[in-house]
């Protein structure tokens, strides 16, 4: 099987300019990846579940205010500063571009949390909790994380796995953009967004929809931000830790630009 | 320099001996105290691996908070014993004598006591296995070797062989001693543990080498292993305040600076328990607090520095830190603190002869450093994780919970108890170190001046 394996580099494209902070993506991700309910001692705690989360910043005074989003969820970096230093080696990269949590191996020093920029990484304080009238709601693809250990956005890999054994290994077919839409493959946010600010696809697929923007922003690096074709950019790029992520930046007409790609 | 009358050989050992001849009256209640102490530190453990870090007030950005602070704060008291023992042996420092046992099994106890931090720290402490100890025949999967977290127990580990081995060069002759003067169990196991020390001359030569020689080889695992401890938070390249190269010779003199201060009040505190005023004289905490003076003013450097390169990159996000340190409640109050209580009130005090040499003043010195450099660790480790990056979506403050109160007050009185406990089987202060000390020392007329001398060790 492994022979006939199909290579992937999975990758994200989030549109700031198409985002209105709807929340869909948080509220899919939790029902799909078996997030514990954020309750209200979780947030009082600051403890709360949130492998993608929306940013919400405030520009402007009033009465000329805007609110910006930013969702930002596991940046899969290609240089993930969360890897190095595990010591058992429960993170690590994939091959598909991912960068995996193995639940077992954690015995959670909590380095990686510190050690990730983005602050996506969270651990298991408690045992997480369903009250009894939810138990049937979990997702039997996802297993339930114990206490204790370090958890993250795993671009659903599950979902991915599915749709490899489904549409590559069974039908014999290609896991691409078509594919990846018609049978409910891609990570359960991008499905979820309802104005399609989020694209998933896959870096190594010619036709992929993300690819472009890919092959711009690894063309010109930080320093040669300017020279970029498209609005693509990294969040915290200046940390070179190359996320298989890209934001699309917001076009504001206000601003005079407009024109950014 | 020496004072003092030249001690006969039998009063050296029917004074320094008294510890473990004779049990002093208050002896057991405080073992008792600081028994209690430790029950209740070990149910709040229990509790705590039994329900989750829950009940801890570590949250999302703070991920560490006191238990690695106080992990570090250990790890720097046992640089102690390497300062006084093996760098003042070689430097020749003959004031160095009645304070080299203690010093070292303070950095025994101390290291010990600093593993359990990071272990009951974990999510998961009974898989630690599988991080600390580099075999793992069952997976197949090797510790990651890139990590700080493995250089740790490494490093520590070395750390802890060297310095057990040093004191049981240290002790051997010493055991001969106690063998010749107990009977019944007490006299079969110091038999044991004197190795058939005769005091003849090559057994003397060989034990002298191997000091010499431990002294020397144990320097480099002295400035490495702290220096390896900094690197958890050099390395870490997310977090602003802490990624920086300044932190290694930033963290070992300031572990000097602990350690020698601990080393000062714990002799304090054994010439106050045992009476021994002819051994740990004015002239010894008089000599710490000179080299203190050194070390502090050496680290006072550093942290200079260390706020210097932190600001003078002008970054938002570090500046956003320093902030957090300097002017925000309560971390401003306890900047001020820390400053204060770690260089300006122990220094202004040693600055003065008749100070160094008035024991209550030196105590308050010492602990006032201690003070200071507990919470030096603390003020790196949290504001530095409270706004650790732009995203103002995730910050938050940190009120540690009762359960880690508990925890770091109980490794005090692991420390205090294990010391006691030692001091009780074993000689706190080097009786042939003291006797060598005596017979080398002599005076010498240097103009109008009559001058403490000593004839050298080689």
């Amino acid at each position: 099987m492994v022979t006939s394996r199909i290579d992937h580099k999975w990758g994200m494209v989030v549109d700031l300019d198409r985002c209105n902070g709807c929340q869909a993506c948080v509220i899919a991700c939790q029902v799909e990846n078996n997030l514990p309910i954020n309750d209200k001692n979780a947030f009082l705690q600051n403890r709360a579940y949130e492998w993608i989360r929306i940013e919400r910043y405030w520009e402007g005074d009033y009465p000329n205010i805007k609110a910006r989003f930013i969702p930002v969820m596991c940046q899969h970096c290609e240089n993930a500063p969360c890897e190095p230093v595990c010591p058992v080696f429960a993170t690590y990269h994939n091959d598909e571009g991912l960068n995996v949590q193995i639940y077992n191996r954690c015995v959670g020093t909590r380095y990686c949390i510190n050690n990730c920029p983005y602050q996506v990484r969270f651990f298991n304080y408690w045992h997480p909790n369903w009250p009894e009238r939810l138990q049937n709601q979990l997702n039997p693809d996802v297993t339930v994380r114990t206490r204790g250990i370090t958890e993250k956005c795993t671009f659903c890999i599950q979902r991915l796995r599915r749709g490899q054994i489904q549409v590559e290994r069974r039908a014999g077919g290609e896991l691409n953009d078509g594919t990846l839409k018609s049978g409910n493959h891609m990570p359960a946010c991008v499905q979820a967004c309802p104005t399609n600010a989020l694209t998933f696809g896959d870096q190594n697929d010619v036709h992929s929809p993300v690819k472009p923007y890919f092959e711009d922003v690894n063309r010109y690096n930080i320093h040669h931000e300017k020279e970029r074709k498209t609005r693509g950019y990294r969040v915290l790029e200046e940390m070179n830790t190359k996320p298989n992520v890209i934001y699309l930046k917001k076009v504001d007409p206000n601003l005079g630009g407009g024109h950014h790609g | 320099m020496q004072e003092g009358r030249v001690l006969s050989t039998r009063e050296i050992n029917r004074d320094l001996l008294r510890s473990i001849l004779d049990t002093p009256r208050w002896f057991w209640p405080v073992v008792t105290v600081l028994g209690l102490i430790l029950l209740v530190a070990a149910i709040a453990i229990g509790i705590m691996v039994n329900r989750g870090l829950g009940v801890t007030g570590l949250n999302r950005p703070v991920a560490w908070g006191f238990f690695i602070t106080n992990f570090v704060f250990w790890i720097g008291i046992s640089h102690a014993g390497v300062m006084l023992s093996a760098i003042l042996r070689l430097a020749k420092a003959e004031w160095r004598r009645p304070a080299t046992r203690a010093a070292e099994v303070l950095t025994l106890f101390s290291l010990m006591t600093a593993m359990i931090m990071p272990i009951v720290h974990t999510g998961r402490p009974w898989r630690i296995l599988y991080w600390v100890f580099p075999y793992d025949f069952a997976r197949g999967i090797w510790p990651n070797i890139r990590t700080p977290l493995v250089w740790d127990p490494s490093a520590i580990l070395t750390y802890l062989t060297s310095s057990t081995l040093f004191v049981i060069i240290a002790l051997v002759p010493d055991f001969a001693v106690l063998r010749d003067h107990t009977t019944g169990i007490a006299h079969r196991v110091y038999s044991v543990l004197a190795m058939g020390w005769e005091g003849n001359a090559r057994q003397w030569k060989l034990q002298i080498v191997a000091g010499v020689l431990l002294s020397a080889l144990i320097l480099p695992v002295f400035v490495s292993v702290h220096s390896i401890v900094s690197w958890d938070f050099g390395m870490a390249a997310a977090v602003k305040s802490w990624h920086s190269t300044v932190f290694a010779p930033y963290f070992v003199v300031g572990a000097v600076h602990s350690g020698v201060s601990a080393v000062a009040f714990a002799l304090i505190l054994l010439r106050w328990c045992y009476g021994w005023q002819d051994y740990i004289r004015h002239e010894h905490i008089d000599a710490l607090g000179r080299l203190l003076i050194v070390v502090a003013t050496g680290w006072f450097y550093f942290l200079v520095m260390e706020i210097l390169f932190g600001m003078y990159g002008r970054e938002a996000d570090e500046l956003m830190v320093r902030q957090t340190q300097f002017t925000y409640w309560p971390y401003n109050f306890w900047f001020i603190l820390f400053v204060i209580t770690t260089y300006f009130i122990p220094v202004a005090l040693w600055l003065s002869r008749a100070w160094r040499r008035n024991l209550w003043i030196m105590s308050i010195a010492c602990i006032s450093v201690n003070i200071g450099m507990w919470l030096e660790r603390f003020l790196i480790i949290v504001p530095g994780l409270i706004n650790k990056q732009l995203f103002t979506f995730v910050w938050a403050d940190y009120r540690p919970s009762i359960f880690e109160y508990i925890i770091i007050g109980s490794t005090f009185a692991l420390v205090t108890l294990l010391m006691l406990l030692f001091s009780r089987v074993f000689p706190l202060v080097p009786l042939y170190d003291v006797k060598e000390g005596d017979v080398l020392r002599t005076q010498v007329q240097i103009g109008r001046r009559t001058v403490p001398a000593t004839f050298r060790e080689d």
